[in-house]
């Protein structure tokens, strides 16, 4: 399991030194901020789709309410993260949990197809919400405070604390998939049936599990509209969670790290691809099809192929 | 007559217009192997399922332990005692052999939504785990990934991961099926073993195995139990003989 | 809301769920027989559309265009199968998922390239314009009724041709049991060849019908996927009949919560909030009764499997 693992921590021991090693420039520090965010959000994912076996289309919608939860609390006066950041992961949490409840009574194509669906419900909730902006959004009075501090606006400070909650959700994530609780998942994921007939139940499991998944995805939220100081509802579409799904699978499923490399590689393509034309889709789309059929274990299973 | 540990009264499954369990009654005695036996198409996988809780039956009652247990789902079934191999076998291939039989243990010891330590660090359930392991003759396989067994390892891992959900009953459902002779040999031997300490209903073609195992035999034609008896009643039953003993190859 | 505008909405509905059908129709059978989830059948419906407006532009004629709109969906659908999807029938859900993502990306790109991001108009055939008088006083555009005659017709022509020949019978035999129908010596590869083909023609269809309705513009197939989508997971995946009546039931919510929702939400809201929230909870509905539905039937309104 831990072959190839070298290259993830190569990877954010990169994005550490980095802004100390010149590319400290403000777009380069926003690129590697939303790198980093959005790996967050594809590692949460990831732990839904290798180590539960939960492959949500619905994703995005999870980092939106976070996202929403902070414009909110902004609109309303509050901007503080001991405030902020428990509303929008609670926010987050329970809207998986919800949607989740009924979703994870599906599986297969129709557990992807309602989690599509509760996805496309936040997002005309979104669009719904004209105190916030309805469809052109809402951009941020202050960013997120934390202890009174304007500790976010200092560019270096975001990316470190981007970097660390990043670093943080690997971690919670592969220590949850080796727990008892991950174990149940990670059977229930390959044989449900043999986890049954030891007397677990898998919905319960899932369930949290989902909850779980939900709230880390918050917490990319959070940060997300830190960085843009505006949220839409374009943060909640499907094609947003489709993106998050490729980082996943682009990665390697069934290994967290390889989302962290999937995100990474996925936004570095993006960018530069959009800066070679501004057609750059027409090249990105086919890359994503020879990608799935040539690389079946992703970039993790390029520098660890498994056996068997 | 002692207490019957699992008590069938009077199943009944009906799919379209064929009975397919017709009236099952049926008693397992504690110690006992109780082995089911029948032609193909005799109703063994549908009355299993509903052993199990995989299929509901229409009308009549499982009692297991003395209680109720004909609407619990197969998970609650488990945690009440019911122990299960499987036809086809069915073990978590990406597992090791002692992680699946880790997580049999795991389900008998205490709440598993326990979210910091890591499972594979937990001695008592390694430990369980490989107590079960010993007692089917795996444990120098315990680190091998559960899909590269061979097969009559296999089927030995699916009854270790019952022995570690420390079941009441061992239902093994076609425990010999595909294994070779050599592997059905270790098997029968592994099962005389057992024998001693656990109660099972076995569900087996092998005649063979079957009469030498088993303390009292169940025969299944049709869905319906045409006749309940020692090896020797069995093999002495006119009725068994023409219904079943014909068709032996099946 | 007048008697009138109500009737006038639920014809919309009525259009806009014949639409959806023709859509929905190729999904659900590829989807059935090959197990395929195919996130490009939309772009198709888009292709369709480009194709129908630009070959009637360069002909002078939208009977043209559609004449040789069809065959040229036909073709792409085609091309697409045996590029790209062909590649993905041994693969989970997740890799069609995304390589027919990818799929989406580079054609929705490439209309872009082709037709430029600007929205195309579609004159509407002189033949069908003008309306007719459905009720006193109220006239209805003869193109939207004959979009609906079109649709219609073309559903019960799918439904002999899916319930009444030898290759429909092939059709949904694949969908209940694939393994089956190859067991018979059948090809499954060829069959679903054509089904993935004349779906992709249906879709295309669609479009072109859409063109003079609704704008021609790069994207305009995702919405309807998703709807599509919607479509035959309601009406049970596989199942023709389920896709019909889901389609016009999700094009009635659609219409229908689009028109009332508004109105409803000026109950609570000033004008202008109540156009916003009412559009947005209208957009909603289909998505609350796809949840409703799943939630209690699982599988679908007419599930195909067992």
């Amino acid at each position: 399991m831990m072959r190839g693992v070298w290259l993830p921590l190569l990877a954010l021991a990169a994005l550490a030194i980095a802004p100390l090693a010149g590319f400290s420039a403000s777009y380069e520090m926003t690129l590697m901020a939303r790198a980093m965010i959005l790996a967050m959000a594809a590692v949460s994912l990831s732990f839904l789709v290798g180590g539960a076996g939960l492959v949500s289309l619905g994703h995005a919608a999870s980092v939106g309410v976070g996202a929403y939860a902070v414009a909110i609390l902004d609109a309303n006066g509050f901007t503080d993260a001991a405030q902020v950041l428990p509303v929008a992961i609670g926010a987050a949490a329970i809207f998986a949990l919800l949607t989740g409840a009924i979703a994870i009574r599906t599986s297969g194509v129709h557990f992807i197809m309602i989690t599509l669906a509760f996805g496309q419900m936040a997002f005309f909730t979104a669009s719904s919400l004209s105190a916030y902006g309805g469809d052109d959004g809402y951009t941020l009075y202050s960013r997120t405070e934390v202890a009174g501090a304007r500790l976010l606006e200092n560019r270096l400070a975001f990316h470190y604390i981007c970097l660390g909650l990043l670093a943080a959700s690997w971690a919670v994530a592969s220590m949850l998939l080796a727990s008892r609780f991950g174990r149940v998942l990670r059977a229930a994921r390959e044989n449900a049936q043999r986890a049954e007939a030891v007397g677990f139940t898998p919905y319960p499991y899932r369930l949290v599990g989902y909850g779980i998944a939900g709230a880390m995805a918050g917490v990319a939220g959070v940060l997300l509209v830190n960085a843009t100081e505006f949220v839409s509802p374009a943060m909640l579409s499907w094609q947003r969670s489709g993106e998050l799904l490729f980082m996943v699978i682009l990665g390697g499923v069934g290994r967290l790290w390889g989302a962290i490399l999937g995100a990474l590689v996925f936004v570095g393509l993006e960018t530069w691809l959009a800066e070679l034309t501004p057609h750059w889709k027409m090249i990105f789309g086919p890359l994503l099809v020879v990608s799935v059929i040539a690389l079946r274990g992703g970039l993790a299973g390029l520098v660890a192929p498994r056996h068997g | 007559m002692a207490e019957s540990l699992l008590a069938l009264r009077d199943l009944r499954k009906h799919y379209g217009g064929l009975a397919v369990t017709d009236g099952v009654t049926l008693d397992v005695l504690p110690g006992e192997i109780h082995a089911i036996i029948g032609p193909n198409g005799a109703g063994k996988t549908t009355l299993i399922h509903e052993i199990t809780g995989v299929v509901a039956p229409d009308s009549g009652q499982v009692v297991f332990a003395g209680r109720d247990v004909t609407r619990l789902s197969l998970p609650r079934r488990a945690r009440a005692g019911l122990a299960r191999s499987f036809q086809i076998t069915s073990v978590v291939a990406g597992f090791s052999a002692l992680e699946n039989v880790a997580l049999a243990a795991q389900a008998r010891a205490g709440s598993s939504f326990r979210f910091f330590r890591p499972a594979a660090s937990e001695r008592a359930l390694n430990e369980a785990a490989m107590a079960a392991l010993s007692e089917v003759g795996l444990a120098d396989r315990a680190a091998v990934p559960a899909g590269a067994l061979s097969h009559g390892e296999k089927r030995a891992l699916e009854i270790a991961i019952a022995l570690a959900t420390q079941p009441r009953l061992l239902l093994l459902d076609e425990p010999l099926a595909g294994a070779g002779p050599e592997e059905t040999e270790r098997l029968i031997a592994l099962l005389t073993r057992l024998k001693a300490a656990y109660t099972i209903l076995l569900v087996e073609h092998d005649m063979q195995a079957v009469f030498a195992l088993a303390n009292r035999i169940s025969v299944l034609v049709y869905g319906r139990v045409i006749a309940t008896g020692t090896v020797a009643e069995i093999r002495a039953n006119a009725e068994v003989r023409a219904a079943y003993l014909g068709e032996d190859d099946a | 809301m007048t008697t009138q505008l109500l009737l006038v909405q639920a014809l919309n509905g009525l259009q806009l769920g014949i639409l959806l059908f023709l859509v929905a129709a190729g999904l659900t059978l590829v989807f059935g027989v090959m197990d395929f989830i195919n996130l490009a059948h939309g772009v198709q419906y888009m292709l369709g559309a480009y194709l129908g407006a630009s070959l009637a532009a360069a002909t002078g004629s939208f009977w043209w265009g559609l004449v040789l709109a069809l065959p040229a969906a036909l073709l792409a659908g085609l091309l697409l199968e045996v590029l790209v999807f062909r590649h993905l029938y041994a693969r989970d859900h997740l890799a069609q998922v995304l390589a027919t993502f990818g799929v989406i990306l580079f054609l929705n790109e490439g209309v872009k390239l082709v037709w430029g991001a600007a929205p195309l108009q579609v004159p509407i055939p002189a033949l069908l314009q003008g309306g007719v008088e459905i009720m006193p006083g109220l006239q209805y555009p003869i193109y939207r009724i004959a979009v609906l005659v079109a649709g219609v017709a073309t559903a019960c022509g799918l439904w002999w041709l899916v319930e009444r020949t030898r290759a429909g019978m092939l059709v949904r035999a694949g969908a209940s049991n694939a393994p089956m129908v190859s067991a018979l010596g059948v090809d499954i590869g060829r069959l679903f060849t054509l089904v993935f083909a004349f779906g992709a023609m249906l879709a295309g269809f669609a479009g072109v019908l859409a063109g003079p309705i609704f704008s021609v513009e790069p994207g305009m197939g995702d919405n309807v996927l998703i709807l599509a989508f919607v479509v035959i997971v309601i009406g049970g995946i596989g199942s023709i009949r389920g896709a019909f009546i889901a389609a016009l039931l999700v094009g009635l919510i659609d219409t229908l919560g689009k028109s009332l929702m508004p109105d409803l939400m000026r109950l609570f809201l000033d004008a202008s909030a109540a156009r916003q929230t009412g559009a947005a909870l209208a957009s909603m509905l289909v998505y609350i009764a796809m949840a409703a539905i799943l939630a209690f039937r699982p599988a679908g309104l007419f599930p195909v499997r067992a």
